[in-house]
């Protein structure tokens, strides 16, 4: 094929809406590649509802958010390519394209990373015991019942207490697996009360707070879990041949940083500004790759900016450049901040803050040296859900003022 | 009843090298392990060093058998395809008593025929490597100590052992031996081998094997080493193995390349009882991770990608147990350290020198035989994906399917085939790389179970072993 004039890697919401929105503006050709042998990330294997709220204002399955999602993109002209992985993106934008067909290097006017993130799975959590079969992460678990139909076992524990964790039960159930024990190293759940609820007492799957596992067990099988009461130092050996580890997700930035992007200590994704522009001038990086167990609906909304501007700098045949603006830092029990670069002269609409605990209400004040520039009210915040303040806190910052921190009051 | 003339009792590195060599030589030989798939106990295991054996004791047999191995197996590697990067090493002192035995160790290179070591100041260590931590205070380097893919190496002798006419025997535990003047008969489950002569290359049953046949020369204790594979954006954190000093207080632990592209650290050293168990801990997993933050402090900010455990079948004697019992027609193969990997051709012609000096004849005439071609699996070989001639032969060669180790369809279906077909899912693995990556299954584990699933016929359950 000729070259096309922007190359989005990554097939999820955030590369697929990305991709539409510079079709739309009238960009040709839009390539999305994705390695995988069916396009639209990882809502295919999410079957749950919920999907499409943020960036649709409607809720779809996530198989149905997904097919939506390809519909959409290639009706309004985007080419999208699959099984074909991108091995390197060089210094000069030529990348290479490996797949059924052959190796091809594509010269793009711009390449825009959307290459999603993973769940840490049991070695990456340095998690000791032995190395038996059975042991899942929820996205290896749900194609695994969902999109292979593959049995799975009988009795699991599943680690964590995010949205994630209750989506993972939800899957165990359907594939006629009974879950014995969450477990989850913080003080209590970080999912929606109701769910908690339902998942405690209408599935009877008693919740482990202030636990960790500490150890696997089982030669060729799973057979037991350790679970270490993290107050008590006591451990139990829980009998269950299936263990899924939930969240914890990592950015999948292996090419993002083969590419040389400046990656933050925070979320391990590249630095970004409010339209995705990375420290590489021509490289955009969006969705889960930037902020890593994001919902699927900010990840679209993400893609959607990052579209609009390209479009836009590229039909106004504008030089591209990198992300613009101040570095913008959190101080704990902040943990990190997206976008992590802003221009005071055009923030973002808003920033997202995620903490390293749970807190109540409080405020989030934004400072600049020694100088406040502005807070906002926080309502009460759990570990690794995003909370937005209106970037416009940033407007009273000095464009050579440097660093601009948020801390919590 | 099969009949032959060499039983091979395990099927690990040292087994095959010696099952290939004799069945070149024209012996009639069955290749027997307990387990279901070649180098599935101590030889998987391997941190995949192709040493020189500068530091093996001078005089021994590991010394000479070492030394002559390491020219051996990186000419048979070049002729298979496996991968062998020429990275060197480098010992790096970080106190005084660590400086002040380099010199002693370069003496016992010189002693082992090695002349090319040579011991660096601060600076030539730091310029070699420069993102080892602070206070490193000089270095001896081993430039031809090298890394080499463990894993092909044992699949390519028993691949050409199984061309050359042996019968490969997986999935038999030896349960009983009885030796009389017609030879060696071995009961297994579901058969009996009847051998004019055997070899016990049972690694960590070694002594067992042997105490069958009435010898009591050595005992096993399995020593526990476990390892942290990091991810392969570590890669470019170090050019070459890092070795520890060893004193008298540690061995301490290596920091190296391997062919796949990540970084090893590791290992421990722990003598168990148990010869079953290749657990983790959490003692073991955060010793390590000090001991890799002092060497390459970077290094423990990289995501880790596997964490494994091996045991070495370490015995009372520091030297390895070759042993003819020309009486018996009986050769026992005990006490091969972690060397062994590089020796295993070497010990293979050693042992064959023995049976010869004994008398033993093969009832056929020698074989012509070629090393295999065995995949590429190292990241400095072109893989299937980059390979354009490949992948126009056939697509499946270009479909991607284990993404973080760039793993095509083509490769998995292959590995479910042949010979040596994978009986497993770490079978697959070994042959593969596939699922060996930093997401560990999260994209394609599921991808992988269908297709292997399909290829073998078997069911996905039994693959993954779920209960019934």
């Amino acid at each position: 094929m000729s070259d096309p004039a922007v190359l989005v890697v990554g097939s999820g919401p955030a590369g697929l809406t990305a991709a539409r929105e510079l079709a739309v503006a009238g960009v040709r050709p839009v390539l999305v590649v994705d390695r995988e042998v069916e396009a639209g990330g990882v809502p295919r294997h999410c079957d749950h509802t919920g999907f499409g709220l943020q960036d649709l204002r409607r809720s779809l399955s996530g198989p149905a958010y997904a097919r939506h999602l390809v519909r959409r993109a290639v009706g309004d002209g985007v080419a999208i390519r699959l099984s074909t992985t991108v091995t390197c993106v060089g210094d000069d934008g030529a990348a290479t394209l490996v797949g059924p067909g052959g190796i091809e290097v594509v010269h793009p006017r711009a390449v825009l990373l959307a290459t999603g993130a993973r769940e840490r799975p049991r070695s990456a959590r340095l998690v000791p015991g032995d190395r038996p079969a059975g042991v899942f992460t929820t996205g290896q678990l749900q194609q695994w019942v969902l999109l292979r139909q593959l049995p799975v076992g009988r009795r699991a524990v599943v680690v964590g207490a995010e949205h994630v964790a209750y989506s993972a039960v939800l899957t165990l159930r359907h594939a006629g697996v009974a879950t014995v024990a969450m477990v989850t190293e913080l003080p209590r759940h970080q999912t929606v009360g109701a769910f908690a609820l339902a998942t405690r007492v209408g599935l009877r799957v008693p919740l482990r707070t202030s636990s960790r596992v500490a150890g696997l067990h089982g030669h060729g099988r799973l057979e037991a879990v350790d679970v270490e009461d993290l107050l008590t130092g006591a451990v139990e050996r829980v009998a269950a041949d299936t263990v899924v580890f939930t969240g914890d997700w990592i950015p999948d930035h292996e090419l993002a940083r083969r590419c040389g992007l400046t990656v933050e200590r925070a979320t391990l994704g590249p630095r970004t500004d409010r339209w995705g522009r990375t420290s590489r001038p021509g490289l955009l990086a969006v969705g889960n790759l930037v902020h890593p167990g994001e919902t699927a609906g900010r990840a679209a909304l993400g893609g959607r900016d990052a579209g609009r501007w390209l479009g836009a700098d590229l039909s106004s045949g504008a030089t591209q450049v990198a992300a613009r603006g101040l570095p913008v830092t959190v101080a704990r029990p902040l943990a990190s901040v997206v976008p992590s670069v802003a221009d005071p002269g055009d923030p973002p609409r808003r920033l997202l803050l995620r903490t390293a605990e749970f807190t109540g209400r409080r405020l989030v004040v934004a400072r600049q040296g020694g100088r406040e520039l502005g807070r906002h009210g926080l309502r009460h915040s759990v570990p690794n859900r995003s909370l937005g303040v209106p970037g416009a806190i940033l407007r009273g910052a000095d464009p050579d003022g440097g660093t601009v921190e948020l801390s919590l009051a | 009843m099969v009949e032959v003339d060499v039983a091979v009792v395990g099927a690990g590195v040292v087994g095959c090298a010696v099952a290939r060599h004799l069945a070149i030589d024209g012996a009639s030989v069955a290749l027997l392990d307990r387990a279901a798939d070649v180098g599935d106990g101590t030889s998987k295991a391997n941190t995949g060093v192709l040493h020189t054996g500068f530091d093996t004791e001078p005089g021994s047999l590991e010394s000479r058998l070492v030394a002559r191995g390491h020219g051996l197996l990186t000419d048979y590697a070049a002729a298979a395809g496996i991968a062998v990067e020429r990275t060197g090493a480098l010992l790096v002192a970080w106190d005084d008593e660590q400086e002040a035995a380099l010199p002693a160790l370069l003496a016992k290179a010189d002693a082992n025929g090695y002349a090319s070591a040579r011991l660096l100041d601060a600076a030539e260590v730091r310029s070699c490597e420069p993102h080892l931590g602070p206070g490193a205070r000089s270095g001896l380097s081993v430039p031809d100590e090298w890394v080499i893919d463990p894993w092909s190496v044992t699949l390519a002798f028993a691949t050409e052992a199984v061309g050359a006419g042996a019968r490969l025997l997986l999935a038999t535990p030896v349960e009983k031996i009885v030796s009389g003047d017609g030879g060696h008969e071995l009961e297994l489950p579901d058969c009996v081998v009847r051998a004019q002569w055997l070899v016990n290359a049972a690694g960590l049953g070694a002594d067992r094997i042997d105490a069958l046949l009435g010898h009591h020369d050595f005992t096993v204790t399995p020593r526990r080493g476990q390892l942290l594979v990091f991810d392969k954006l570590a890669r470019r954190l170090l050019c070459r193995i890092l070795l520890p000093v060893p004193t008298a207080r540690t061995k301490g632990v290596l920091v190296s390349p391997t062919t796949w592209g990540n970084v090893l650290l590791g290992p421990t050293a722990e003598d168990l009882e148990d010869r079953t168990d290749t657990a983790s801990t959490t003692g073991g997993i955060e010793g390590l991770l000090r001991a890799g933050r002092r060497v390459l402090p970077a290094l423990v900010d990289e995501e880790v990608t596997a964490v494994y455990a091996g045991l070495r079948s370490a015995t009372e004697h520091r030297d390895y147990q070759v042993r003819l019992d020309a009486g018996q027609r009986y050769v026992s193969v005990g006490g091969i350290r972690s060397t062994g990997l590089t020796s295993s051709l070497a010990v293979a012609e050693h042992v064959a020198g023995l049976l010869d000096g004994a008398g033993a004849g093969w009832s056929g005439p020698a074989v012509s035989s070629a090393p295999p071609v065995m995949p590429p699996l190292g990241e400095s070989q072109v893989r299937p994906l980059q390979d354009p001639d490949r992948i126009a032969s056939d697509p499946a060669y270009g479909t991607p399917l284990c993404h973080c180790e760039q793993v095509s369809r083509g490769e998995v279906r292959d590995a479910c085939h042949g010979a040596l077909a994978a009986a497993d899912l770490g079978g697959v693995r070994r042959r593969t790389r596939a699922m060996n990556g930093r997401c560990q299954g999260f994209y394609c584990g599921a991808e992988v179970v269908a297709l292997v699933a399909d290829e073998t016929g078997s069911d996905p359950g039994s693959l993954t072993r779920v209960p019934r």
